[in-house]
This record gives structure tokens, C-alpha cells and sequence, in this order.
């Protein structure tokens, strides 16, 4: 039987006295009651559920909303750790911004031999209806996510950059909320940075990139493709806090040559649209003609500055995993600095060696579809049946091209408030970013994700993850 | 606002209303059941009567017993207007109407949901009845107190109220009509005194039992009962009061929006037309014929409503 990789456990030492982020948290949990705790954990579920916090999952009817498990341990970052991490952070999204803006122009990258061309033309997610059009103050990715595993005390490896329309940091604001409904007390003591102005921020940044066509406040709406979408509450959530409309495509209609959305007084135009529908089904003349959801005319309206859309189409471009593999490249080609963040060793299917080794390897390595998301199409070797490995090389050796491969990582653990006490689970981090012409705003913290089964690395909600609290404390 | 989220509040408490509704008539039908021991199928086929739901009933069921009409009104998959579903619809339009209520009124809709389908989720056992339905209620008022305490009085405040009273007239002219028209078939006997347990079945499912007495302690007769139901304007389920209301916020609405209303106007015409009935000459004139009207002009104020609010695209 092969060992388990020693991981790093983000809260206790190997002789089981708390690392320095977690002292004052770890002084204070050893005061507490064990009972007291329990109730305080159902109080969070009582809390969720109370306040209708809740996801679908597709295709189960039994269960059509569910919460997502709230675990009420923390992450805790330091803040010298978070200031090196938000310098990487930034550099990276910098880096996906002035790369979107190249492969829709010159393509500067391909003309230094620094990415094959093929990467974009056979790429879905590439929108060649972008090609030429510089959006407003030139930003592509109003949003992002940045998921991160930690895998040593000063390491963390990006595992994936989401720069279409990340999820979650609705979870993000509402643990935070609970946290200091259920644990007022620690936060009198211990100094955590707040997370609560990120709608105000979100909705600051939006405004920044108003389209030409906007005269006076801009005016912000959300588009959702519906109430039975798996993240509808954070679509609500959302346009609530921001003190915007939520809009789905019927309620929108081309007028005087502005998307205008049908209020109660008549049709309003609006300014910029965050948007929570894949560029697929945005607009049904450009994209898939069968869509219902969205807006028929908004491509052409887009392009000739009637209003914005968030984030721009085709940035699935950069956060495609088959591109993955290039971003240390795309990082130094476009900032002229070393990536401060790691990419994972990335094996490329689509090449013959790198198949090769795949194949020979496959009960070691993590193998994902190229386009695939939220955990599924995956096989993680080391935890496969024979069945399974048998499967996926089958699948392997059909469309090579559609999979990379990436080893296991050791990823690190927090322990999670457990029956039998504390134990500890594999974590993920999802920071979220806003960037405007001028700006990048990283809230502090993120969303941790979660596997609550014992030993798995999947932490994705729609295979059982859960999540926790993610703080950034001051330094003493 | 969005006309689909005035649409949405709109709704929301047009179903909360009729859910109330029928936990009312539910409660008015199980006390029957207890104290009086003939007739009691019948009252029961009233009750589905006055909510239009009869003749969907004996498509499927053989007789009126009472387990089987509660577990009908309340949560039989049989019936698509059933108790449970209401409260669904409720919540589910509060979900899309996110951006316009406040937390205190989405987290009361949402429990009132979450209580009213743990309660409902298996057929309730006669036993558990009386607290089954004061739960209802309890969740019900609660909503209706997040709204009066927390939601700013504008636009959304009074779609709210213009489909709680639009709901409401319906849901009373209904009632009154087939207490009138059903259980009492001979005209000869509308305006002499009524029968004890006619009065005070009516007055229940209206919640105007207490009020009645207090108002006409020792009286009961059909024109005072009439007169009471239709035109009183302090009891808060008349149908004079709900047109009172429907006036008020939709002047509010015109007046907020600067437009001239239709809606507005025909809301007082309804309502200055109470003002000149009296119960006489409405027995007189026939009360189905009057009722029938009513319902018709109530369903078309709300189409007008909807209308010209842009409720729909």
C-alpha cells in the first residue's frame, strides 16, 4: 500500500501545539464546552436554513434545495501570509486581463512562440466575436476566483483561476455573518479583517466601467437564468445587497437602442450587466439560437457601447484548463516578473510523451476533463477502483486532447468541528477579486471549501464539501 | 421596480391570504363537525364550494367526510390549490422578490414554509388538528407582522396590500354567496331570523364572530349579517373595507408614480357605489345576482392592476 503524502495541517504543529495563526483562536476553543459548541454548530444549521441559504442540485428531485454543511472552525490566514498571497493573486489576474485583451487583439503571445495557436482556434470558449472590441476601461474580468491550495507553510499552488462567473461569495459574506452571530466574542478579541463591503465594492467597481451610452448613476443589474439555478440565492443575495434589480431575460427588451429592463413605470435602460449566465446563452443570435434565457441583439449592443456586460465574453478563455498549463508563461510574458504563485505540474494529454507517462502513472495523478467543472469528470488515481482506472484509461486513449493530468497534491488540512472532536479535513481557498480600470480589490480571506469526508480532496458542495469561515487576523 | 417583482409581491399575498383562508374555513368546518351532528358532510361541501373547489373534489372522492376534505384542502397532491402549495407559492414568490422585501419578511415567509411543510408532511391525525391550523396561523401573522413593522411604505408596500385585499374581496364575496345561495335555497327565508347555526358558521369563517357580537350583542338576523359582511367599513374582511384599502394604495401608487390611473378610478367607482347600498335593497335586488357582479368587477381590477403596472411582458 502506497503512504498518504504528509500534509501540512494549517492549525497544529506535529506535536500538536497550534501554529501562530491559530494561537489566540486555539486559546480559546481549549476554554470552551464541548456541548456548548454542538449546540452552537445546530444554531449555524438553524441559521442557514432560517434564512433560506440554500443550493439546488440538478437532476435530484428529492432534494431540490439543500444547505451547503457550515463548519464552525475557521480558516485563519496571518496577515503577512495574506499580503504575500494578494501580491500573487494580483499579478496573476493582471496577467489573465492583459492576455485576454492580447488574444482578442495581435496576439502578441502567439507571435512569440510562447502558446500554440491552436489553443485558441479550437477553443469553445474562444469568442471570436470578441476579436477587436476593447471592452469599457479595458476590463475583462470584473470578477474573479482564484482557487488555491496550501501545501506547505509558505506555499500556496493555484489550482484553477475562474474567470467567467465565480460562485460562492455569497457562502463567503454569510459564514462571516454567522460566525459573529454565533461567536461574538472572538471577534472582540481577535482582530479579523472585515469581508462585509464587498457588495458595496462590487457595485463601486461595476460602476466604474459604465458604457459610453451611460448619462448620470450607472444603473446595475444582475441577470439570472432563473429561480431553479443551483446558485439563484447568491444571484438574490447579490443584486439585494447592491441595491440592484435581478432580472432574467423576459424581463428585458431592446428599446430606443438600449437593453432596457420592464419596470413597473415602463422600460429603463441599463448600464451594466453582471451577468450569471454562460456566455453560451447570452444572446441567442451570436450564441446558441435555442437559448431562452437570454437577450436576443445585446452582442451587437455590447460591441457598439450601449452597455456593459460582466464578465465580457469569452474570458472562458483564460480559465480554460487546457490554457492552465501556460499561465506561468502568460504571467511572465505579460508582467515581466516571475509568477509569485505555483501552477500545478500540468501534463497536457494532447502531447504524445505527456500521454505516455500518464498512462503509466495514472493510479498516482489527478485527471481532469479540459472543460469540465465542479469536481466532475475526474479521476483521482490514488482513491480509484481498477474499474475506474480501466474506465478513464479507455477514455484517455480515445480524446487525449480533452484531459490533463496533475499529481496528487498533498493538501494542507484544518481541522473541522467533529462528533468525536476536532479532526482534520483537506481545504481549499477561493479568494474573490474585483478589478476596475484602476483597481484590484481582493476581499480579505475567501471562501474555504471543505471535504468533510474523511481523507477526500473533492471539497466541491455538489459532492458533499461544505465550508468554513476564512479569516485574516492582524499580526501582533 | 421591476414589473415581474410587483407581480411577485403581488401574489405573495394574494396566496398567503387565501392559505389563511382556508385554514379558517378548515377551523370553522372541524368545529361543526364537533358540535352539531346533522348536517355535517354538508358543511364540509360548502366549504369546497366557497373556494371552487367542489366539483375538482367529487371528480375524485366519493363523499364529504371530514379526514378526507382536510387532508384535501391542506395537502392532497389531488388538489393544486391545497394549503401546502399556497404556502409554496408564497415563498417562492418571495424568493424572486428578494430585491424588494426586507430580511425580516423573506426569513418569515421562509420559516412560515418550513413549519407549515414539516407540519403538513404527513396526513394530520384529527388529534393534532387545532394546533396544526394555529400554526398556520401563527406563521401567517407572523409574516404579516414583518411586513407592517419593517417594509418601507413605497411601491412594493402597496402591491402588497392591493393583492391582499383584492384576495380577500374575492375570497369573502365567495363565501358570503354560498352561505346564501347552498344553505339557503328558499328565498322566502332570506330577512327572517336565521337559524343559530348559520349565523355563527358564517360569522366563524369570516373571523367576524367576536366582532358581531360586540357590535350586536343578542342579534342575529340575515340583514344584519349581510350588512355587517358587505358594507360595515370597521370590520377589516367587508367587502366595503377591502375596497377601502384597494383605493388607498392604489391612490398612493398613481400619486407616487404621477400617472393617472385607471386602476384607481375604478377601484372608487366600486368603492362609492358601498356608499349608496344598504342591505335592503341588496337582498332586494338579489344577493347572488350582487356577488356575482362583485367577483366580476374585483377579477377585473386585478387584470387592470397587472396591466398597468406591466406585470407582465
Amino acid at each position: 500500500m502506497a503512504t498518504k503524502p504528509p500534509c501540512f495541517d494549517e492549525m497544529l504543529n506535529e506535536d500538536g501545539t497550534p501554529r501562530a495563526a491559530y494561537s489566540a483562536y486555539h486559546k480559546w476553543f481549549e476554554e470552551q464546552d464541548v456541548t456548548h459548541l454542538k449546540q452552537k454548530a445546530r444554531d449555524a444549521e438553524e441559521f442557514f436554513r432560517r434564512t433560506g441559504i440554500t443550493f439546488a442540485v440538478y437532476g435530484d428531485d428529492e432534494a431540490e434545495e439543500r444547505l451547503i454543511p457550515f463548519d464552525i472552525i475557521p480558516r485563519i490566514v496571518t496577515a503577512r501570509e495574506w499580503t504575500k498571497l494578494s501580491r500573487g493573486i494580483e499579478q496573476r489576474v493582471r496577467a489573465i486581463n492583459a492576455f485576454l485583451q492580447d488574444i482578442y487583439h495581435r496576439q502578441e503571445i502567439v507571435r512569440a512562440g510562447r502558446l500554440p495557436v491552436e489553443l485558441l482556434e479550437k477553443n469553445e470558449a474562444f469568442v471570436s466575436q470578441m476579436i477587436g472590441f476593447t471592452p469599457p476601461g479595458g476590463v475583462y474580468t470584473h470578477i474573479v476566483g482564484i482557487d488555491l491550495v496550501r501545501t506547505g507553510p509558505d506555499e500556496f499552488v493555484v489550482l484553477e483561476d475562474n474567470a467567467r462567473t465565480p460562485s460562492g461569495v455569497s457562502y463567503m459574506l454569510e459564514n462571516r455573518e454567522t460566525m459573529m452571530n454565533m461567536f461574538p466574542e472572538l471577534f472582540s478579541n481577535i482582530r479579523v479583517r472585515n469581508v462585509s463591503d464587498y457588495p458595496k465594492n462590487l457595485r463601486a467597481s461595476l460602476s466604474r466601467v459604465a458604457p459610453a451610452a451611460c448619462n448620470g448613476d450607472p444603473v446595475v443589474a444582475v441577470l439570472t437564468p432563473g429561480i431553479h439555478n443551483s446558485a439563484y440565492f447568491e444571484h438574490a443575495f447579490l443584486a439585494d445587497q447592491m441595491g440592484a434589480e435581478l432580472v432574467e431575460g423576459h424581463d428585458i427588451r431592446i428599446v430606443d437602442g438600449r437593453v432596457a429592463m420592464r419596470t413597473t413605470r415602463g422600460y429603463q435602460p441599463i448600464d451594466v450587466l453582471y451577468r450569471r449566465l454562460d456566455d453560451d446563452y447570452l444572446d441567442p443570435l451570436i450564441f446558441k439560437p435555442d437559448s431562452v434565457l437570454g437577450i436576443p441583439g445585446i452582442f451587437d449592443l455590447y460591441r457598439a457601447g450601449r452597455i456593459t456586460i460582466a464578465n465580457a465574453p469569452g474570458t472562458g478563455i483564460a480559465d480554460d484548463k487546457a490554457i492552465y498549463s501556460y499561465m506561468p508563461d502568460i504571467v511572465e510574458f505579460y508582467t515581466g516578473e516571475k509568477p509569485i504563485l505555483k501552477n500545478v505540474d500540468t501534463w497536457r494529454c494532447s502531447e504524445k510523451d505527456s500521454l505516455a507517462y500518464v498512462l503509466d502513472h495514472l493510479s498516482e495523478l489527478v485527471v481532469k476533463e479540459v472543460h469540465g467543472s465542479g469536481g466532475y469528470g475526474m479521476l483521482i488515481g490514488p482513491a480509484a477502483s481498477k474499474r475506474d482506472l480501466a474506465d478513464f484509461r479507455a477514455k484517455l486513449i480515445a480524446k487525449p486532447a480533452n484531459y490533463i493530468a496533475q499529481p496528487t497534491l498533498a493538501l494542507s488540512t484544518i481541522p473541522i468541528f467533529a462528533n468525536s472532536g476536532l479532526s482534520p479535513r483537506h481545504v481549499d481557498l477561493r479568494p474573490f477579486v474585483l478589478v476596475s480600470p484602476d483597481k484590484i480589490d481582493i476581499t480579505p480571506g475567501g471562501l474555504t471549501r471543505v471535504a468533510l469526508r474523511k481523507g477526500s480532496l473533492v471539497v466541491n458542495s455538489s459532492q458533499g464539501g461544505g465550508t468554513k469561515d476564512s479569516w485574516v487576523i492582524e499580526d501582533d | 421596480m421591476l414589473g415581474k417583482t410587483a407581480s411577485g409581491i403581488f401574489w405573495l399575498f394574494r396566496y398567503l391570504e387565501r392559505a389563511e383562508n382556508i385554514a379558517r374555513l378548515i377551523e370553522t368546518g372541524h368545529r361543526f363537525t364537533l358540535t352539531r351532528n346533522r348536517g355535517r358532510q354538508d358543511e364540509w361541501r360548502s366549504i369546497l364550494s366557497a373556494l371552487g373547489m367542489d366539483a375538482a373534489y367529487r371528480a375524485t372522492h366519493e363523499d364529504h367526510n371530514a379526514a378526507q376534505v382536510v387532508d384535501y384542502l391542506l395537502r392532497d397532491k389531488a388538489n393544486p390549490g391545497n394549503l401546502r402549495n399556497l404556502i409554496d407559492s408564497a415563498r417562492q414568490n418571495a424568493r424572486t422578490t428578494r430585491t424588494a422585501i426586507t430580511r425580516e419578511l423573506w426569513e418569515a415567509v421562509n420559516e412560515c414554509w418550513i413549519c407549515v411543510n414539516d407540519a403538513l408532511k404527513r396526513q394530520v391525525r384529527e388529534a393534532d388538528l387545532p394546533a396544526t391550523i394555529d400554526l398556520i396561523e401563527r406563521q401567517t401573522a407572523q409574516v404579516r407582522g414583518a411586513l407592517e413593522n419593517t417594509m418601507l411604505r413605497n411601491d412594493g408596500y402597496n402591491f402588497s396590500r392591493v393583492g391582499n385585499f383584492i384576495e380577500r374581496a374575492d375570497s369573502m364575496a365567495r363565501q358570503i354567496d354560498v352561505k346564501y345561495y347552498v344553505l339557503l335555497p328558499s328565498v322566502s327565508f332570506v330577512g327572517s331570523s336565521l337559524d343559530n347555526i348559520q349565523w355563527e358558521t358564517i360569522l366563524r369563517s369570516t373571523s367576524a364572530y367576536s366582532a358581531y357580537r360586540w357590535l350586536y350583542p343578542g342579534r342575529a338576523s340575515a340583514l344584519g349579517i349581510a350588512e355587517f359582511l358587505i358594507l360595515d367599513r370597521r370590520f377589516p374582511r367587508s367587502l366595503s373595507f377591502c375596497y377601502g384599502k384597494l383605493t388607498d394604495n392604489l391612490r398612493h401608487l398613481a400619486m407616487s408614480y404621477g400617472v393617472q390611473s385607471a386602476s384607481l378610478a375604478e377601484a372608487e367607482r366600486i368603492y362609492a357605489g358601498f356608499a349608496s347600498l344598504t342591505a335592503e335593497s341588496i337582498l332586494e335586488d338579489g344577493l347572488h345576482e350582487f356577488l356575482i357582479e362583485f367577483l366580476r368587477v374585483n377579477r377585473n381590477l386585478a387584470a387592470m392592476v397587472e396591466q398597468e403596472y406591466r406585470f407582465h411582458h
